[in-house]
Order: C-alpha cells, then structure tokens, then sequence
C-alpha cells in the first residue's frame, strides 16, 4: 500500500528543478542536466501511473524505458552539438550571441561540407 | 504512513536535494555529479514503486552512459575546476527562472494532488517477465523504430563532431 501524493509530488518538483536549471544557467551543458531532470519527473510520472495497477499494456513501464532510451540519443546529439560549438566559438555560454553571425560567412565560404 | 510511503519518502528526498544541488552548484563537474546521485535516487523511487527493470535501466542508461558523457562534454569543453563565477548569471535572473520552476511545479501540483486521492492504493509489482512479453507483442513497432533512432542519433553524432572538425582544420 502506498499513497500516490509523494510520488506525484516528487515528479513535479523535479519538473519544476529542471526548469529552473534550464532557464538559470548559461553554459550549456548545464542547461542540458535541467532537461535531463525535467526527463526524470515525467518517467517517474510514467511509473507511479503504471504501479497503482489497470495497466493492460505495461505502458507506464514499456514507455519509461522508452524515455530513457530517447534521452540517452538526445544527450548523445545535444553533446555533439555543444563540442561542435566549442569548437568554433571557443564557448558554450548560451547567452553569448556575437560569435554566430561571425562564423556564418565562414561557413558559406566552405560551401556544402560534404 | 505506510512502510512503503517512508521508503519513498527517504529516496524522493534523496532525489530532490541533489536535484536542487545540481541546478544550483557553481562547480561545473560538481553539477554532473550530483546529477549521478539525482537519477540513482529515482532509480531507488522506481524500486519502491515496484519497477524493477526500470530502475535498473535507469542505472545503467543514465548513471552509466549519460552523465558519463556529460562529463566527457565538461572535460573537452575545458570546464573549469572550481567555481566559475564567468558562467553563473545575475540575481534577478535566477529568481525570475525559480518564479517559473516554481509556478511550473504549482501547475502541476494543482493538476495531481485531487488526481492522488487521499487513502493508499496496493502497488503492483511487475515481473520483468511480464515486461518483456508486452515489449515484443504489442510495443514491437515502437521498440524496433526506437532501434532506427538509436542508429540515426549515433551517425548525426558521428557526422556532426566530424563536420565542424573538418572545417575547423581548413579554417586554420
């Protein structure tokens, strides 16, 4: 037996968290951990809907590990993404805007990278 | 309070403090590895609720690998040590961001509370078994379209750090 308004409670603090972490940080990895955060919630959202039973499917549990599994290739490209401007901008600091404009002619200058 | 509810209790509690800690730390790999202590802390939430598979796919999908590479973006992006003052943003800032988490998690609350009810319900455990019958009946579709993703994440990965070093070496 057990009461369903702290895991509930729980998932939405957590939502809440990664929020907060998404809109307060700059660098942009840090961003990345506050949607990771907002990932959890809504998993342990998906579960504690899956425990309390008539689930014909398993789809609390079947669609949780399906989170986890699409998060992991979300990370995997955002992180992509981050090195790659690493690279070019020398930072990830998301509220620094100047350097785009000045690797775009760069960029038109190489032509099609492939 | 039922047994269950304390054990839930001591883990969502777990889970929440270093949740606040990883949005909240000034040190850059610290922030990833409260993360760590974050999801095993939902993994233990998972083991209470009675989801076993999950939890353990949740050790080692996002304690294993995940925040593994996190820490590898830290490192190639040069994250410093201690502190870093340069990344942290103003007061107003971050107390507008934790008015909205806040309000955020208060429209959720609003929506789940009446949705909780007020007496316990039994928990059922699932068998992994049980899981595994329905992943390849009727999540197959979804489960194989998910392997499609898996590999088209891997090669965008590939051909996205690949590019940019192209170009980065024939810019210099």
């Amino acid at each position: 037996m057990i009461h369903l308004l702290l895991p509930y409670a729980v998932a939405a603090a957590l939502v809440g968290i990664g929020t907060y972490g998404v809109l307060a940080r700059r660098n942009a990895v840090l961003v990345l951990i506050g949607i990771e955060l907002m990932l959890a919630g809504a998993g342990l959202l998906l579960v504690t809907a899956g425990a309390v039973g008539g689930d014909r499917w398993q789809a609390g549990n079947v669609l949780t590990l399906f989170i986890i599994t699409i998060a992991a290739a979300e990370v995997v490209l955002a992180l992509a993404v981050i090195v790659a401007v690493f690279r070019r901008r020398d930072n990830i600091d998301i509220s620094i805007t100047t350097a785009l404009p000045a690797s775009a002619p760069a960029a038109a200058e190489t032509g099609d990278p492939r | 309070m039922t047994s269950l509810d304390l054990a839930f209790a001591a883990a969502g509690a777990v889970t929440l403090a270093a949740a606040v800690l990883a949005v909240t730390t000034r040190h850059l790999v610290h922030s990833a590895l409260w993360l760590v202590l974050s999801l095993g802390g939902l993994a233990g939430c998972y083991l209470v609720l009675g989801a076993e598979l999950v939890a353990l796919v949740q050790v080692l999908v996002y304690v294993g690998a995940v925040v593994v590479l996190v820490i590898f973006a830290l490192m190639l992006t040069r994250a410093p040590i201690g502190p870093s003052p340069e990344h942290t943003t103003s007061r107003l800032h971050r107390a507008l961001a934790a008015l909205l988490g806040g309000g955020v998690t208060a429209l959720l609350l609003a929506v789940l509370v009446p949705l909780a009810g007020r007496e316990a319900v039994a928990r059922t455990p699932v068998v992994s078994a049980v899981i595994a019958g329905d992943l390849f009946a009727t999540w197959v579709w979804p489960f194989e379209a998910l392997s499609l993703l898996l590999l088209l994440a891997l090669i965008g990965a590939f051909s996205v750090a690949r590019l940019t070093g192209g170009r980065a070496q024939g810019e210099s």
